[in-house]
């Protein structure tokens, strides 16, 4: 039983990582990713979403006909994505001012889609709570990964702007890397955004062979589990 | 088992859909009504609070209540206006320039003298680095407007350095500031249109 929530863990955050390894909504990762403070508003409220999509579509899968199953989805995606924004923008204005640009895009992130098709609706309550919440955290690292590389070569800085979204707690968090940076603004631009990621991408390979060379053994059973 | 056989029925597929459907919208209304007084009273608030950042000093009316529609060539004009013991002191209202990607909205703040006393822009998609130091966080500009009326700088010398005026623009960036000073002199010559009617003065003094 450990051991299965251990594979989720592992495939959420790592093996089988939304961005790095399924390479999906890469649209919301690309568009809001200029700093790692915008990355982690981002995929924290993606987490939330996956995290509630996933429960309930796992707990009424046995209702839904696999005819009209994408529809009843999708409608369910959309009200969910709307219900965090109109709580938001209520209860939270500030961090709304922040995320809010973003959150409409959560409805055409299709990794929340496909978590729904390719595991909420075959698998356990229990069971796909935790792949959301696993597969929202691979995600909002994923995020905060590529939107602190391109603030730290963009504008010098880390975590800009952080008491915004997490409160004056958190302030702390704000770091200048380079100080008197001038700005190399093609970082903060699409097309840099496009270069890093292709670099994290090749770093993310790197390691992964790197790791399997070490334990050519272990690695050759996991393969085949998989 | 029955549920099985039931699932393949068009009529249960097409009862399904229509109830989550139904339970969805349902959530949806009963969120709309929570959380609407909530966000109404969030956006005035920060309404209000980009309204008083370009309204220096203290004013005894309430500012979000107190508006004129008025028409202008870029559509109607909601203007605010800020009084003392009755008086219009000053009126606040918004303008739209065109810089270099899309509309660049800004608020601006006039005495009845017909003086600038600020702008703020309030919405803009110009390129980071270059064309976002019309934001106060980024740079100084913006408040070069402060105290300037049609008068001075004359009227001729509205413009960025580079068309021959008195406003800087930015090393990289002449379109966005260039539409900034085209929105705010528009909008001063809207003031000086429309005086009468802004300072609540048409029929005479009260």
């Amino acid at each position: 039983m450990n051991e299965k929530y251990g594979r989720i863990t592992r495939e959420g955050l790592w093996d089988n990582n939304v961005v790095f390894a399924q390479m999906l909504a890469l649209c919301p990762l690309l568009a809001v990713t200029s700093t790692a403070t915008n990355g982690l508003g981002m995929g924290l409220a993606s987490t939330a979403v996956l995290l509630l999509s996933n429960i309930i579509v796992s707990s009424v899968r046995h209702l839904i006909s696999p005819e009209v199953r994408i529809p009843v989805y999708i409608v369910l995606i959309a009200t969910l994505v709307t219900l965090v924004d109109m709580s938001l923008n209520a209860w939270a204005h500030e961090l709304y001012k922040v995320l809010g640009l973003f959150i409409a895009l959560i409805v055409v992130n299709c990794a929340i889609l496909g978590r729904a098709e390719s595991f909420a609706s075959k698998n356990s309550v229990p069971d796909a709570a935790l792949d959301g919440l696993m597969m929202g955290l691979g995600f909002t690292l994923a995020l905060v990964a590529l939107g602190g590389v391109r603030e730290i070569l963009g504008s010098g800085t880390l975590f800009a702007n952080a008491h915004l979204l997490l409160g004056p707690a958190f302030a702390f968090l704000e770091t200048t890397i380079v100080p008197d940076y001038k700005g190399f603004l093609l970082m903060i631009l699409p097309p840099g955004g496009f270069m890093a990621l292709g670099f994290l991408l090749a770093a993310k390979r790197v390691f992964d062979r790197r790791r399997a060379e070490r334990a050519e053994a272990v690695a050759a059973v996991a393969v085949q589990e998989a | 088992m029955k549920l099985d056989e039931l699932r393949s029925k068009l009529g249960y597929q097409a009862s399904l859909l229509g109830s989550v459907a139904l339970l969805t919208s349902a959530a949806l209304a009963f969120a709309s009504l929570a959380t609407g007084p909530d966000i109404k009273a969030a956006e005035e608030a920060d309404l209000k609070q980009s309204l008083t950042q370009v309204l220096p000093g203290s004013y005894d009316n309430e500012l979000l209540k107190d508006t004129v529609t008025l028409p202008s060539a870029e559509g109607e004009v909601l203007a605010y206006r800020a009084r003392r013991a009755g008086h219009v002191e000053a009126v606040v209202y918004r303008v739209t320039g065109y810089g270099y990607s899309g509309a660049i909205v800004c608020v601006m703040g006039v005495s009845r003298e017909g003086k600038l006393l600020g702008v703020r822009v309030i919405k803009h998609a110009e390129t980071p680095g270059l064309g976002d130091k019309i934001e106060p966080a980024k740079a100084d500009w913006i408040h070069s407007f402060a105290g300037k009326w049609l008068g001075e700088p004359p009227i001729d010398k509205w413009a960025v350095k580079k068309d021959g005026g008195v406003f800087d623009q930015f090393a990289g960036a002449t379109i966005t500031p260039r539409a900034v000073v085209k929105a705010v002199k528009g909008g001063l010559q809207f003031f000086e249109a429309n005086k009468a009617v802004l300072l609540d003065e048409a029929g005479g003094e009260k």
